[in-house]
């Protein structure tokens, strides 16, 4: 029920704000739900705040038990 | 001897006036703000006579008119503006008959306090869309109204052109079997649009692909005489336009979402703000509907156009007695694409 | 799109159909829940309906915090936009819900309110600051996964000093509505309604956290797994949850493990905690009454209340006798149970609630599904 999207930090801000990019389209938000934003890092954005950083590693991992799944049943 | 001078007339202060009632009063004022704003941009042989209505010698073929009004908000946009948009506009429903379009004409109606400036950069922008279709605007008209019962100005287009002989080009004529063709990438006006509006705005390379069609849709008659409709997807989309086109012609279509050409910004944008690129309107983008015998020469032809370099084959015309418009996923799965609701709006759910 | 097309991927997708379809025990069914509205917008729009085995049927829940926002709250936006001549901040979501009167908040536009689009709650503060002399009420929807920027733009309306601004508080829980839908009779006592299992939601977990749906999967023993949002996600959760139910497990298991913790935002949670209290008790569209499921703003920050400041009383606003969004949110019916769906209840003419958001069961199934029920019949055939 919540739309958020993962983006990428491009620029830190002062405020606690940011500019995220998703495929080249900017918006400024709030980090103010999280600590310890760096550029490059991919955070979890709704309705213009920033809920959470997205873990990359964790991500490959998902997506190798997708694969993996899809090995088992071949 | 009187220092006054013969004839003197004040010229319109273009970089600090403001549209007012006299503008539209029909009396001096108004005159001169024809003149020296619209005659002298659109500046053709029928404007020059200065009558109500423009003379014109009687075309050759079936003769088709169509008309728009225009009332887009921003007035100035990334890519394009309501003077151009609405040249475009025009001319591309004309052309979407088949026809060759002659001639334009244009009313606006002007809210009092609006900047000269501003009206004539439109006007401007029209003139040259004018000019580099070929298509003049031969005559117009112009209201003023109070300050408050306008949006700045509002815009209507009227196109008068010609069908060439041999053409049968309609909304109704989608037969099963038959492809469906997009000229390029969708969304792309709307998206450019929204970026600018105030809470949602967005950073964005994105640009109005506002563009008039007329030259792409007469190499493509020539080539391909057997077309059977052509649609521009405006308001609503391409999804809106498959939904007319499909309940016109009494039959379904299935299309294929990876073969739709969509920007990567458009994508972006559209998974921001909760919205769905086949829902959002397109300003010089066109629909074909061709036999599939005649499919692969007319992409052919598209993509020999500026226009239609993106031109892609996005499915075909089927038996569906609901008119149904069913799209394959790129995940795999199916879903129809169904009429809009209203305007699509951003959502946080 | 990093980390979204991945996850969209149409091979990955047959891979892990074939592995559901390999696993389910065809004789069968596997009852899931997906709670969250975007999941069953993610379902419906990618077509994933097609790509699991029959035995296994999806169920969809009351996630969608628009479907159960009670047409009363509503009403008292529109009442603030028309007669107290507030600007009303809404996100899109809610501009077209049919409340009393025949009114929506877009209908109140037109009638001369001044009801305006957000993308966010900062810019509804945005429009206070610039607006001092008028009131400026913002209409709070949503979950978990919204309730904290309603909490920091509060903070920062106190920091600031926007007088004239306020909140209408709607935000709702998630464990509150699941126990809701487990104590039900259907589920509980009647046993008309089959649940084996919830696809957890995606958002509002970054929030809260994996730990709290550990109290449903013991209490009622039923296996939770929290998805994220896209469908590839969907698919592995439902593949996960076929595999519990086989072995005969009921734990929570995480596999948005790229967002969701054990723990969640715990700054998050804090600033909540700090602006918002529990309700008692508060309507849910559908639902009825449910308990300590709300929150409202503390005393603290009372003067930011809309509730308090206009002196708002709640009117109870009964649903249309036909709607069956009640029962469709509870997962008990089926859009196409309804008498009046896709045809005098329709996306374009919503009577209830499941209709007017486009992850609303009904419009999902309308806009997206509903030519499955009805079969093609070729133009110019013999009925």
């Amino acid at each position: 029920m919540c739309l958020a999207i993962p983006v990428r930090v491009a620029e830190l801000r002062d405020d606690d704000t940011a500019i995220v990019d998703l495929d080249g389209i900017r918006k400024e938000i709030s980090l103010a739900l999280v600590d310890d934003v760096r550029v490059g890092d991919y955070v979890i954005l709704h309705v213009g705040y920033a809920l959470a950083r997205l873990d990359a590693d964790e991500a490959e991992r998902t997506l190798a038990l997708f694969a993996a799944a899809a090995r088992e049943a071949a | 001897m009187s220092g006054v001078r013969a004839g003197y007339v004040r010229p319109l202060d273009i970089r600090h006036g403001r549209v007012d009632l006299s503008h539209g009063a029909g009396g001096r004022a108004m005159a001169q703000l024809v003149e020296q704003l619209f005659a002298a941009a659109f500046a053709n042989e029928w404007l020059a006579q200065r009558n109500d209505q423009a003379l014109l010698p009687r075309p050759e073929g079936r003769i088709v008119m169509s008309t728009d009004c225009h009332v887009v908000s921003p007035l100035f946009f990334p890519g394009g503006d309501i003077g151009c948009l609405s040249v475009h506009g025009t001319i591309n429903d004309v052309a979407m008959s088949g026809a060759r379009p002659l001639w334009l004409a244009a009313g606006f109606i002007l809210e009092e306090g609006f900047p000269l400036a501003d009206l004539q950069r439109i006007v401007d922008s029209m003139a040259r869309a004018a000019r580099d279709a070929g298509v003049p605007i031969v005559t117009g008209d112009t209201k003023v109204v109070e300050a408050g019962k306008g949006d700045g100005v509002f815009i209507t287009t009227t196109g008068v052109g010609v069908v060439p002989p041999g053409l049968e080009i309609s909304g109704d004529r989608a037969r099963p079997g038959d492809r469906i063709v997009v000229s390029g990438t969708i969304g792309d006006h709307g998206m450019a649009v929204m970026s600018e509006r105030e809470s949602l705005a967005f950073g964005t390379d994105l640009v109005s692909d506002t563009a008039a069609l007329h030259g792409l849709v007469a190499a493509m008659v020539e080539a391909v005489p057997t077309l059977r409709a052509l649609r521009d997807p405006t308001r609503g989309g391409l999804a809106t336009t498959l939904n007319e086109i499909a309940s016109q012609s009494g039959a379904g279509m299935t299309i294929d979402e990876a073969a739709i050409p969509v920007e990567r910004q458009v994508e972006a944008a559209c998974e921001f703000l909760g919205l769905d690129p086949l829902y959002v309107a397109n300003e010089g983008k066109l629909v074909a509907i061709v036999p599939a015998a005649d499919v692969d020469r007319l992409l052919e032809v598209m993509r020999a156009h500026p226009l239609g370099r993106r031109a892609a084959l996005i499915g075909e015309v089927t038996e569906d007695a609901h008119h149904f418009v069913q799209m394959r996923t790129r995940f795999g799965g199916k879903r129809i694409v169904d009429w809009l609701a209203g305007d699509q709006l951003p959502r946080i759910c | 799109m990093k980390y979204i097309d991945e996850f969209r991927d149409g091979d990955l997708a047959l891979g892990i159909a074939a592995a559901i379809a390999a696993e389910a025990d065809p004789a069968r069914t596997y009852h899931l829940m997906e709670f969250c509205g975007g999941h069953t917008h993610a379902i419906s729009r990618y077509g994933v309906t097609d790509l699991l085995p029959p035995a296994v049927r999806m169920v969809h829940g009351p996630g969608c915090p628009v479907c159960v926002l009670p047409i009363g709250r509503i009403d008292l936006a529109i009442r603030l936009a028309l007669d107290k001549q507030a600007i009303v901040a809404t996100y899109g979501d809610c501009l077209r819900v049919p409340a009393s009167d025949n009114l929506s908040l877009l209908k109140a536009k037109a009638r001369g309110g001044d009801v305006r689009m957000v993308y966010s709650p900062a810019d509804a503060l945005k429009i206070a600051a610039a607006h001092s002399e008028r009131e400026v009420v913002f209409l709070a929807i949503g979950f978990e996964t919204t309730t904290p920027p309603t909490a920091l733009v509060i903070r920062e309306a106190a920091r600031t000093g926007a007088t004239n601004f306020s909140v209408l508080c709607n935000h709702v829980l998630t464990p509150a509505a699941i126990t809701n839908i487990l104590e039900s009779p259907e589920v509980r006592r009647l046993g008309t309604l089959a649940l084996d299992g919830f696809i957890g939601p995606a958002h509002v977990s970054t929030v809260i956290g994996s730990r709290p749906y550990e109290f449903f999967a013991e209490e009622y023993a039923k296996p939770v797994v929290i998805a994220g949002f896209e469908p590839l996600d969907v698919m592995q959760a439902i593949l996960m949850l076929v595999r519990q139910i086989n072995d005969g497990r009921a734990e929570v298991e995480n596999e948005f493990t790229r967002a969701v913790t054990r723990d969640g935002n715990l700054k998050a949670q804090a600033l909540v905690s700090d602006v918002f209290e529990l309700r008692r008790s508060f309507e849910w569209r559908g639902l009825g009454m449910v308990p300590y499921s709300a929150l409202r703003i503390r005393e603290a920050y009372g003067v930011f209340d809309a509730e308090r400041r206009f002196g708002l009383e709640t009117r109870s606003v009964a649903d249309n006798k036909a709607c069956e969004c009640g029962a469709i949110l509870r997962g008990v019916k089926h859009p196409r149970d309804c008498k009046v769906f896709g045809t005098v209840c329709t996306p374009e003419n919503p009577i209830g609630s499941c209709m007017v958001s486009s992850e609303g069961a009904c419009a999902a199934y309308y806009s997206y599904g509903r030519f499955r029920e009805i079969p093609v019949v070729p133009a110019g055939a013999a009925a």
